[in-house]
């Protein structure tokens, strides 16, 4: 058995796909096109040692190695996307050999063929919003003089816990309202997990940690509506355009849930 | 901040570099999924390690603020989780078990040493 895999990073139409020259991917390999049944296929060699499923094991376990790992994968999708629709496939997808990739392409063209229509002159943005953990405390939270000590703390650690609830509550509310805006100008919207603090960097709540498919003629647009979100105690991070992560997972569009609907 | 409205094709190279766990999330978490003759299929079990570490630390955030997506997520509820939920509901019986029956083993164990040990045998795993 051979002990190099065949990494898959993204198929693309092969009309206007991008040349594969001069990339390189996941492990320092160059990176191939194999063109087929109308499609390409992104992929690089690499060593069993290292992405066989075993030693993988260890290996997602490194958090240098990943963020290494996905660096490179991004890198890869981000180059093939700025020039032909593309559909990313989910990080360390690994064949054994080119042979199972062109019986991919052929077996799903249909799929990727669909998918890719659904991408095509359209781009993913990404949209945080974040808010403040909460409001200075109302005054009339100041404890009464004759209260003792334990009541006096335990009022008070109640009114700070009810105005971060309120705090977090009104933070979704317009999270919701937000994202509902958003949808309207794009295609498609998802919504990813909110980073933690740890994650994010930042000290306030995210509550909205949005990815919106949007039509390239409509982008100005989606931006000055993303601009007009900004204000009191409320921040809008803008990041993309990125390849379109969050929209070819069959599993989660509206249109195949309304195809899974009807068969 | 860059202008998203420029329009060109755009140029990795150009913006700044995208923040790690904004990839992590669209690597792992979405991007197509192949089954079948794939080298090396990622058994949920390993995509769930990187996961807890990326949200552990939302957990407690979450539970806080009584936000409990993570008791529907998939990735969570899977058959190894519910083998986590099992084991956990068996050792909740054991523990039942074990309380109810300590006041008469603490008895027996005065007379007779070697049935203590064997329950000294099991703490390890609790």
């Amino acid at each position: 058995m051979s002990d190099v895999g065949t990494y898959l990073y993204a198929v693309a139409l092969d009309e206007d796909a991008a040349p594969a020259e001069g990339l390189t991917g996941v492990a320092g390999e160059p990176v191939r096109a194999i063109a087929h049944a109308g499609l390409v296929a992104y992929v690089s060699a690499v060593p069993l040692s290292e992405f066989g499923e075993e030693p993988l094991r260890q290996s997602l376990e490194d958090m240098d190695w990943l963020g290494e790992t996905a660096r490179a994968h991004h890198r890869v999708v981000e180059a093939v996307a700025a020039k032909a629709p593309t559909a990313p496939v989910r990080l360390v997808t690994v064949y054994n050999d080119e042979a199972q990739i062109r019986a991919l392409l052929e077996r799903r063209r249909d799929d990727f063929v669909r998918l890719l229509s659904r991408v095509a002159g359209r781009r993913e943005w990404g949209v945080k919003v974040y808010v403040a953990p909460s409001a200075p405390p109302p005054a009339a939270a100041e404890p009464a003089a004759h209260s003792s000590p334990g009541t006096a703390y335990l009022k008070k650690r109640q009114a700070s816990l009810h105005t971060r609830e309120e705090a977090w509550r009104q933070g979704v509310e317009r999270a919701e309202r937000i994202h509902d805006v958003l949808s309207s100008v794009a295609v498609a919207g998802h919504r990813h997990r909110p980073q933690d603090p740890q994650l994010s960097g930042r000290e306030e709540w995210m509550v909205l940690n949005g990815a919106y498919l949007v039509d390239e003629g409509r982008a100005e647009e989606f931006g000055r509506v993303v601009e007009g979100l900004r204000g009191e105690g409320i921040d809008v991070e803008l990041t993309g355009p990125w390849a379109p992560y969050s929209f070819t997972t069959p599993v989660d569009t509206k249109e195949s849930e309304d195809r899974d609907a009807r068969s | 901040m860059t202008d998203p409205m420029v329009r060109q094709p755009y140029s990795p190279a150009g913006r700044e570099p995208a923040n790690l766990a904004d990839i992590l999330e669209r690597v792992l978490d979405r991007g197509i999924i192949i089954a079948g003759d794939i080298r090396v299929n990622l058994l949920d079990i390993e995509l769930l390690t990187i996961k807890l570490r990326l949200i552990i630390a939302s957990v407690d955030t979450a539970r806080e603020l009584g936000i409990d997506w993570w008791e529907h997520d998939p990735w969570l509820t899977g058959k190894n989780q519910d083998l986590l939920e099992e084991n956990r509901r068996l050792r909740d019986r054991l523990a039942v078990v074990e309380e109810s029956l300590a006041p008469r083993q603490a008895l027996e164990a005065e007379a007779d040493p070697p049935r203590r040990r064997a329950r000294e045998a099991e703490e390890p795993d609790e």
